[in-house]
């Protein structure tokens, strides 16, 4: 059974006045049980609605959520049970920090689940070992950290709540690309080591490609593909008709294809496109 | 929170949001006054009407509204009873120490039709005029105050950036207050200093953003040299063109009615 599915979900905000806007329209899909989903889309196309539904945050204005089978609103008041199995980064999540110390911080998640110190304990230094935070820092305020480790540090909020699912909107936005590659890569870590569900919000087409195993595209509220990453970076034009880039790798592979080169279509890694010409090269001898 | 609408401004087209800002703040003013001046009856009714009327001009739903008064309905309600029971003169019904009195009902009545009048009033205002306009037009007509030093501009430059920040901070707030529900934090539960205490993860985040955003707005205006009001421009130039004097000539008409009202008749 999947994790993780919606049906027919909607929101529109502001009904009944001039500013009404529907944000998500008839959205439906699942996803498997330690899938790394990517989630992209233009501004404005959804996404961060979609995600704050799947969390309980904002209540649909029709359809279900439904997290292991079972409806998430079904019983209004236990809503902040499901926050804790599906945990949610937000956009620059650094400005939500606001305890004495980092580990404070990083202990309110576990703290609101009502775990013991022991557990609570064991679960920051687990949390902060993922992002890469120095024990050092922890005893740290938070408002004393660098842009960098505030990111982290509010991530680690979230992991220590050892969610089921976890959700991250566009958690690399701001950073240098060092610090990106970094984070790309612990989350990616954190998703190996644990095995849990990740669902990762991006509009940066290399981090949700090189990570992801199947990618959601929504646009103008409505979810356009939900297939695996090389069948939907294989639809390049569709995607730049909504506005999307596809990874530069891609594009440059496109272009081979447009000029008759025989290649497969969809390829979205460095590594895979060396292979893929030099084997066409191989074939033509002129290797 | 989304719900908690400062300002109140209602986008739409209508003679009124047309008018020029600084003609509907004199006008209000000139209404208010109107509304104090009821003297009987018949002149209560036609304030009551011409106030009708200038709802009805603002394009704006009834219901909106409809919510401005619910705030202050129980206020209306505790002054009319209040006037109906310590009303004057002869008894037309009486239980035990509550007397009523057509005095009493009379001033009720007076009361509640003022105070619901005064509300639509401002609140036509406000929806009809968006804050940028409310406090340009506030500066403009607090200029001459200028000559006694009082620095009306930066006064005005307050109030804007005020405004200005308030639906910021509003989705800062919900943001925060977002985030922190989905690291679990309950804060629809609980006692009341639980509830209270659930507002610092809140507020914590909110003050320091608030200080950034300051911050980062005093140097943005520093670095585009602004020093005051001292030579400044603007953008949009307030002109009064034909419908603020038809508004204006309709005001003047409405306070030769009420004193008409008010001297010929007594009732």
């Amino acid at each position: 059974m999947s994790i993780l599915s919606v049906e027919n979900l909607s929101y529109t905000y502001s009904a009944g006045t001039p500013y009404e806007h529907t944000a998500v329209d008839q959205v439906s899909f699942s996803i498997e049980r330690g899938e790394f989903v990517g989630v992209i889309g233009h501004t404005g196309s959804g996404k961060s609605t979609l995600v704050q539904m799947l969390n309980g945050l904002i209540r649909p204005s029709s359809g279900r959520v439904l997290l292991d089978g079972a409806d998430i609103w079904s019983k209004p008041k236990d809503i902040r049970k499901i926050r804790f199995r599906v945990g949610l980064v937000f956009q620059y999540p650094e400005y939500q920090l606001f305890e004495e110390t980092v580990y404070k911080d990083i202990a309110f998640g576990p703290m609101n689940k009502g775990l013991s110190e022991s557990e609570i304990m064991l679960r920051v230094e687990d949390a902060a070992r993922f992002v890469g935070l120095s024990r050092s820092l922890l005893q740290k305020s938070p408002f004393d950290l660098s842009g960098g480790e505030k990111r982290r540090a509010a991530i680690a909020g979230v992991l220590a709540m050892d969610p089921d699912v976890l959700i991250l909107d566009e958690p690399t936005a701001g950073l240098d690309p060092v610090g990106r590659d970094l984070l790309l890569s612990q989350i990616y870590r954190y998703h190996q080591t644990r095995g849990n569900t990740v669902l990762l919000v991006s509009h940066s087409m290399e981090d949700v490609a090189s990570v992801s195993d199947r990618v959601m595209v929504m646009d103008h509220s409505h979810l356009r593909m939900f297939d695996t990453t090389e069948a939907v970076f294989s639809r390049g034009e569709e995607l730049r008709a909504m506005g999307l880039s596809i990874p530069q790798v891609t594009a440059v592979l496109d272009t081979l294809i447009d000029a008759g080169v025989p290649l497969s279509k969809g390829v979205f890694t460095v590594e895979r496109a060396v292979l893929e010409i030099t084997e066409y090269m191989k074939k033509e001898g002129r290797l | 929170m989304r719900d908690i609408t400062l300002g109140q401004f209602f986008p739409a087209d209508s003679l009124l949001h047309r008018l020029d800002p600084r003609v509907k703040i004199v006008l209000l003013i000139a209404y208010i006054v109107l509304i104090f001046y009821t003297g009987n009856i018949l002149s209560l009714l036609f304030i009551a009407l011409t106030v009708l009327a200038i709802v009805l001009l603002s394009a704006v739903p009834l219901r909106m509204y409809l919510k401005s008064l619910k705030v202050i309905i129980i206020i209306v309600l505790i002054t009319s009873v209040l006037n109906l029971f310590y009303g004057t003169g002869e008894a037309i019904f009486q239980w035990g120490i509550i007397r009523v009195t057509w005095g009493g009902i009379r001033n009720a009545v007076f009361v509640s039709v003022r105070i619901i009048c005064l509300i639509l009033l401002s609140s036509a205002l406000t929806f009809t005029t968006s804050p940028t306009d409310l406090t340009d037009a506030i500066e403009r007509l607090l200029s001459p105050l200028a000559f006694l030093h009082v620095p009306v501009h930066e006064i005005a430059m307050m109030m804007t950036i005020a405004l200005r920040f308030v639906p910021t901070l509003l989705e800062e707030t919900d943001k925060i207050m977002a985030a922190q529900k989905a690291r679990g934090a309950d804060m629809e539960s609980g006692s009341f200093l639980h509830r209270v205490r659930a507002l610092v993860p809140v507020l914590v985040p909110l003050f320091v953003s608030a200080f950034r955003r300051a911050y980062e707005l005093a140097v943005a205006m520093e670095c585009r040299c602004y020093q005051g009001g001292d030579g400044r421009t603007r953008m949009k130039q307030l002109k009064l063109c034909s419908r603020d004097f038809v508004a204006m000539a309709v005001t003047l008409a409405a306070i030769a009615v009420m004193v008409l009202l008010n001297t010929l008749v007594t009732l």
